[in-house]
């Protein structure tokens, strides 16, 4: 016998057999694993944590609302920067050395985040003079002096928000008064600030919610739009690190409250904490291709040298088959 | 015609018959008597033989309730008390079905089961978890919540990075419900179900022969050649 090609000497059982009842057996199981489902269910429940909608969002963080909104407008937000599958960026696209699945994929669910997220939505308001006027100017202008009038807006909006980030004085440009968002400007921003101003109200109303949803289709199950809006703003991630979700805190693993979640995703959630993953900007490929390799191996056991001989030479077998052992001196 | 009468005799089916050749090569692989069989190798004494139909009757335990709640649909358990009760042992029977699968994984490594021809028992029980983890992650991202919420938004990211997301959308959750409850659920179905008949056709694998046995069985063997 040698480490890398044990031989298998498993016979064909021929001792002993003793009395069993396999049907019995499964339904006694069933009683049991029903009675410890119900044990655990009387005892501790399950989470069910109201979702997020972005009428509450845009209530509870208006100006949090207005900057991701902005970004849309302006192609900066996570979403319009993504890439394949929703558009044609390449912030988030992954790869590994010559393999670009993501790209060779394509964009099979296509979001334009200025015409899905804002310019659509706000084109659902009847009868409101201003903004018909502000849309007019917007659509008519070039793509340059759109994106400078989205610029000039979104400028103290961000300070704003990373000064907060980082804990830090903001400066005074950005301030919420019951409910609305008021934004002192240093350059042009055109239209843009009676845009936002409506987007808000629209979106409290719960308008932009119902715009995001029903924009194909009466019956809808598609909640990508609203999703992905959601994401770029900050409700989510402030809900989900209260909730210990994020990555950092082994979220992949864990649910609301505190539920045993999916903690047979441990070992997937681990390779996000170590380096290179941690901050490679490629983490989830890295990741999904060491666990295929891994489930592959897993899936091959029997056949990979070394570690189908682990179970042999570390004998954790004679506590399994201890009884047998010591009926049968070894046979 | 009495129902009682004898019926008519039947020409014998052709050697060439399709369902005589799948009826026979099934009987072959698994009679009666190793399908279902009413005795156990007596070294089928440890609790480790426990989580193997623990698995198996926490996967009906799911079932059922998932079934419960599939036939009220997936908004019921959010509003009433008895549908919550429901999804709460879908829960627990799924975290139940995953710690018995686990440990009997485990268990059947340090067996290694796969001696005697039984590798393909052993991969089918390792397909089989894998399975299971996306079936449990689209009934995550189907529950309609924030947990919801954040697994899809955050998920997301992983299936797009190689691909997959381009037909496999975590924030769809129509296209989500219908993997969760009728496609994965069959492939662990099937899976299970092929599973088990490798285990009745090569039964359980038996101990390891300690060394010295095998040694004394050499012996022997050499003495009287």
């Amino acid at each position: 016998m040698s480490f890398l090609r044990p031989e298998d000497h498993t016979k064909p059982w021929t001792g002993r057999y003793y009395p069993y009842d396999l049907v019995k057996e499964l339904f006694i199981a069933v009683g049991v694993i029903a009675l410890l489902a119900v044990l655990l269910t009387v005892l501790l429940s399950s989470p069910d944590e109201k979702p997020s909608t972005i009428a509450q969002w845009s209530q509870q963080k208006p100006a949090d609302f207005v900057t991701a909104a902005v970004k849309e407008l302006d192609g900066a937000s996570g979403t319009a920067e993504y890439g394949p599958p929703y558009n044609h960026s390449s912030k988030s696209v992954q790869h590994f050395l010559l393999l670009h699945p993501q790209r060779w994929l394509g964009v099979s669910h296509p979001i334009d985040t200025e015409r899905d997220f804002v310019v659509g939505p706000l084109e659902t308001i009847p009868n409101d003079a201003a903004l018909t006027a502000a849309l007019t100017q917007y659509k008519a202008a070039p793509e340059k002096q759109k994106k400078e009038w989205a610029e000039a807006y979104a400028k103290p909006l961000e300070e704003t928000a990373t000064a907060e980030e980082e804990k830090k004085t903001p400066p005074a440009t950005v301030s919420e008064s019951n409910g609305a968002v008021t934004v002192k400007l240093s350059g042009d921003a055109g239209p843009v600030p009676v845009m936002m101003s409506s987007l808000l109200a629209l979106a409290k109303s719960g308008g932009v919610d119902g715009s995001l949803l029903t924009s194909r289709q009466f019956f809808q199950t598609d909640y990508t739009k609203p999703l992905l809006f959601m994401a770029d703003g900050g409700l989510l991630g402030e809900r989900a690190e209260e909730q210990h979700l994020l990555g950092k805190q082994w979220g992949l693993m864990n649910e609301t409250g505190s539920y045993p979640g999916q903690p047979w995703l441990w070992l997937y959630a681990l390779w996000y904490q170590v380096e290179p993953m941690k901050s490679s900007p490629n983490a989830d490929i890295q990741v999904l291709l060491i666990m295929s390799v891994l489930s592959l191996a897993f899936i091959c056991i029997p056949f990979i040298p070394g570690v189908n001989m682990l179970p042999r030479k570390i004998p954790i077998y004679k506590l399994i088959w201890k009884e047998h052992y010591r009926e049968s001196g070894g046979a | 015609m009495s129902s009682l009468a004898t019926p008519p005799p039947v020409e014998p089916a052709s050697q060439h018959s399709w369902t005589v050749k799948v009826r026979e090569a099934g009987v072959a692989a698994l009679p009666p008597h190793k399908l279902l069989p009413d005795g156990q190798p007596t070294y089928v004494a440890s609790w480790i033989y426990m989580f193997g139909v623990a698995s198996i009757a926490s996967l009906v335990v799911i079932i059922a309730s998932g079934s419960i709640l599939a036939l009220k649909g997936p908004g019921w358990w959010h509003y009433t008390g008895i549908g919550h009760f429901f999804n709460s042992i879908h829960l627990w029977s799924v975290e139940l079905f995953f710690f018995a699968m686990v440990v009997h994984l485990w268990g059947k490594y340090w067996m290694a089961a796969w001696r005697g021809g039984r590798s393909r028992v052993w991969m089918t029980g390792a397909v089989t978890f894998l399975v299971a983890v996306p079936c449990a992650l689209t009934g995550y991202v189907s529950q309609q919540n924030f947990d919801a919420q954040w697994i899809a938004t955050q998920a997301k990211d992983s299936m797009n990075s190689i691909g997959v997301g381009a037909f496999f959308n975590l924030t769809n959750f129509g296209q989500m419900y219908s993997w969760h409850i009728l496609l994965l659920p069959t492939a662990v179905v099937l899976l299970v179900g092929a599973h088990v008949l490798l285990v009745r056709k090569h039964g359980v694998v038996p101990p390891f022969e300690l060394e010295q046995r095998r040694a004394a069985l050499a012996t022997t063997a050499g003495e009287q050649s």
